[in-house]
């Protein structure tokens, strides 16, 4: 099922007597979501995320805007009538019921002509049950399940009822590290079999890269990017865009731009041809930097951090934001540095620029010093 | 570990000497006395131990008679608070605007004297040369003759009785319930909307089970405060109760130690293990029914 959200809209009356606190969670959403896809929505917390999940299955009405299931104006549905299947943060499952009886809950609510048998029930919770590989744990209670059980739960009751869109808010984020790992692959084995459109809340940049096919990057409600997870990442549109994805993070220096070519503190890194002159903030992504060439931006080095088979190189440079910049570089050929002093030359596509003022990205040619003498 | 041991029954000791004193001791007393035959409270003597104090009590019209009348009181109110406090936080908890005004008002009775709301209850209730109460205005309005509430018919007592009790305890129950529905995660509410729950179904199967835990403390502290009544039928219908034929059980013990046909510590003390061992077995059914129906 296709989402399109058309000029989505949410603002939030202020709390109180003041009326100047009135708040927008989702300003301006226009988005398409392709049929069967994995969406992750990304962002900060408070950033509108949950929000726009809420508007999407009806738990919210938007304040101006509309949404679309395929060529179906859902906007002023309620949520039951949406055919969407929500996992909460908490997952919601209710105690009191064991598995089964929380998997069957939304198909006893079915009525008319939908309404099912005992036995169709059963037969259904089973089937998703399968599904997820909780078969075993059918008799139950939630409380004596793990987190990863009980998400699994969750997801089996969401898609019980056959839903056109599902929607998972925070999934994984009450479970341990080793299980988000597992849980997240799970999720994108599930999504793939059952080939619903599945959009997911998240503010973890690993999770939301290693599993959507698309993400929608948002930061105090205005969507900042949408694509494919390795295009947003290779081509960021601003610099929260750039610092919010990636680990480790991006290094932000803040640069010069003299005579066509770049400054980093004194030391000329890169030419650009065209750009005007004046200071820009450079991001330079840790995998960008490099020991071989005309290497010219000099740092000091503070350490180095072996993992296994990369090298962290820890080092200082007054330009960079925070005093400390982290160059990731490939152990493999590359003599490590040992003496004070390192000096790195950098990979034109892993550096962006930014305005200064406004921290959008400037689009421009990065040249390497050696290509143009 | 004794060293540890030693400490830990030091500091328990004040407490356990409070207990000891105040519950422990007079309770084996009371147990004690319950068994003294023929004790005389001036010298302080008695015959012989057997089970004529139990044997009396319980052929005594007027102990039958306030045993009958703590459990309809029992039996009365405790469902039809319970339900109706449940009712009314329900609606509380439905409600935005205005919510703690309405709060405040629920719970005001609480923080009314018993004696004083009895007072009340007259002026509403009582049948007097001068006037015939409120009450029976509104029924002469629908063209009913008068009640006597306070010395008529066993069954307008009675009415009145519970009736009384009922608005007495109601403000406590609103206010541990309108909790107790404030606290269910209003996610389960999300979930449940988004799989098209209908409202009577939500409360059936979601909420009700979510509060059971205390529902239940309500439905026992209810239990064993209306067998404890005593204040309420003193309020409403004067001292001499026995009279009034409006007795509850404790009332039977006061009576049976102060009253004015009192001086009997033994029955008195036969009469209060009857109502312990009453209360005890109702609370161990409650206990037993509760393990299928409340989920922690």
């Amino acid at each position: 099922m296709k989402i399109v959200l058309q000029h989505l809209t949410k603002r939030f009356p202020s709390r109180g007597k003041k009326s100047h606190g009135e708040v927008t969670a989702v300003s301006d959403f226009n988005f398409e979501i392709p049929d069967g896809k994995l969406v992750g929505l990304l962002g900060p917390s408070g950033c509108g995320k949950s929000t726009t999940l809420n508007l999407i299955c009806g738990l919210l009405s938007p304040t101006e805007g509309k949404i679309f299931f395929g060529s179906d104006d859902v906007t002023k549905l309620a949520p039951e009538n949406r055919g969407v299947g929500l996992v909460f943060q908490n997952y919601a499952l209710y105690p009191h019921l064991t598995v089964l009886k929380n998997i069957i809950f939304p198909l006893e609510n079915l009525k008319g002509t939908a309404k099912l048998s005992k036995e169709e029930m059963r037969e259904r919770a089973y089937q998703v049950a399968k599904l997820v590989q909780i078969e075993e744990l059918m008799d139950r209670k939630p409380k004596e399940l793990s987190g990863g059980q009980q998400q699994r739960v969750a997801i089996a009751r969401a898609l019980v009822k056959m839903p056109r869109v599902l929607l998972l808010d925070e999934p994984l984020s009450n479970l341990d590290a080793r299980l988000r790992l597992q849980t997240r692959e799970e999720i994108r084995r599930i999504q793939q079999e059952t080939q619903i459109t599945t959009i997911f809340v998240t503010h973890d940049q690993d999770e939301a890269m290693s599993i959507s096919d698309l993400i929608v990057v948002m930061k105090d409600g205005i969507i900042q990017q949408i694509g494919a997870p390795q295009e947003v990442y290779d081509n960021p549109a601003n610099l929260f865009v750039a610092k919010f994805l990636g680990t480790p993070p991006i290094n932000i220096f803040l640069g010069t731009i003299r005579n066509n070519r770049l400054y980093i503190g004194e030391d000329a890194v890169l030419v650009v041809p065209d750009v005007p002159e004046g200071e820009v903030v450079v991001g330079i992504r840790p995998e960008g930097f490099l020991l071989t060439g005309n290497a010219s931006l000099s740092c000091a080095l503070k350490r180095l951090e072996v993992m296994g088979r990369d090298v962290s190189v820890v080092c200082a440079n007054a330009a960079c934001e925070g005093g400390t910049l982290r160059a990731i570089i490939n152990a493999e050929g590359t003599p490590l540095p040992n003496t004070e002093t390192v000096r790195f030359s950098l990979k034109p596509q892993k550096v962006f620029l930014f305005r200064k003022e406004t921290g959008e990205r400037i689009e421009c040619n990065l040249v390497p010093l050696t290509e143009v003498k | 570990m004794e060293k540890q041991n030693r400490k830990a029954w030091l500091y328990l000791l004040p407490a356990l000497l409070f207990l000891l004193v105040f519950m422990v001791y007079p309770l084996v007393d009371v147990l004690i006395y319950s068994f003294e035959e023929g004790y005389n409270s001036a010298s302080q003597t008695f015959f012989g131990v057997g089970s004529y104090n139990y044997s009396y009590v319980l052929h005594d019209p007027y102990f039958l008679q306030a045993l009958k009348n703590t459990f309809l009181l029992v039996v009365i109110t405790v469902p039809v608070s319970t339900g109706l406090a449940l009712f009314i936080s329900v609606g509380l908890s439905s409600i935005k605007p205005l919510r703690n005004l309405f709060q405040t008002i629920y719970f005001l009775p609480y923080v009314t004297n018993t004696l004083a709301v009895g007072l009340v209850f007259m002026i509403l209730f009582k049948k007097t040369a001068y006037s015939d109460g409120l009450v029976n205005l509104f029924l002469h309005w629908f063209g009913s003759p008068s009640v006597d509430f306070i010395e008529g018919s066993y069954g307008a007592k009675m009415f009145v009785l519970c009736f009384y009790t009922i608005w007495v305890v109601l403000p406590f129950k609103i206010l541990v319930l309108t909790g107790a529905l404030a606290s269910v995660n209003q996610d389960y509410y999300n979930a449940a909307r988004v799989d098209g729950t209908r409202r009577g179904r939500i409360f059936y199967r979601i909420t009700l089970p979510m509060i059971s835990p205390m529902i239940f403390y309500l439905i026992i502290t209810g239990f064993i405060g209306a067998f404890k009544a005593y204040s309420d039928a003193v309020a409403l219908f004067g001292t001499n109760l026995n009279a009034a034929g409006m007795n509850t059980i404790v009332g039977y013990v006061y009576d049976m130690l102060y009253g004015d046909s009192g001086g009997y510590p033994s029955y008195a003390s036969a009469a209060a293990i009857i109502l312990f061992v009453i209360v005890l077995t109702i609370t161990c059914i409650n206990l037993l029914v509760s393990k299928k129906h409340v989920h922690y």
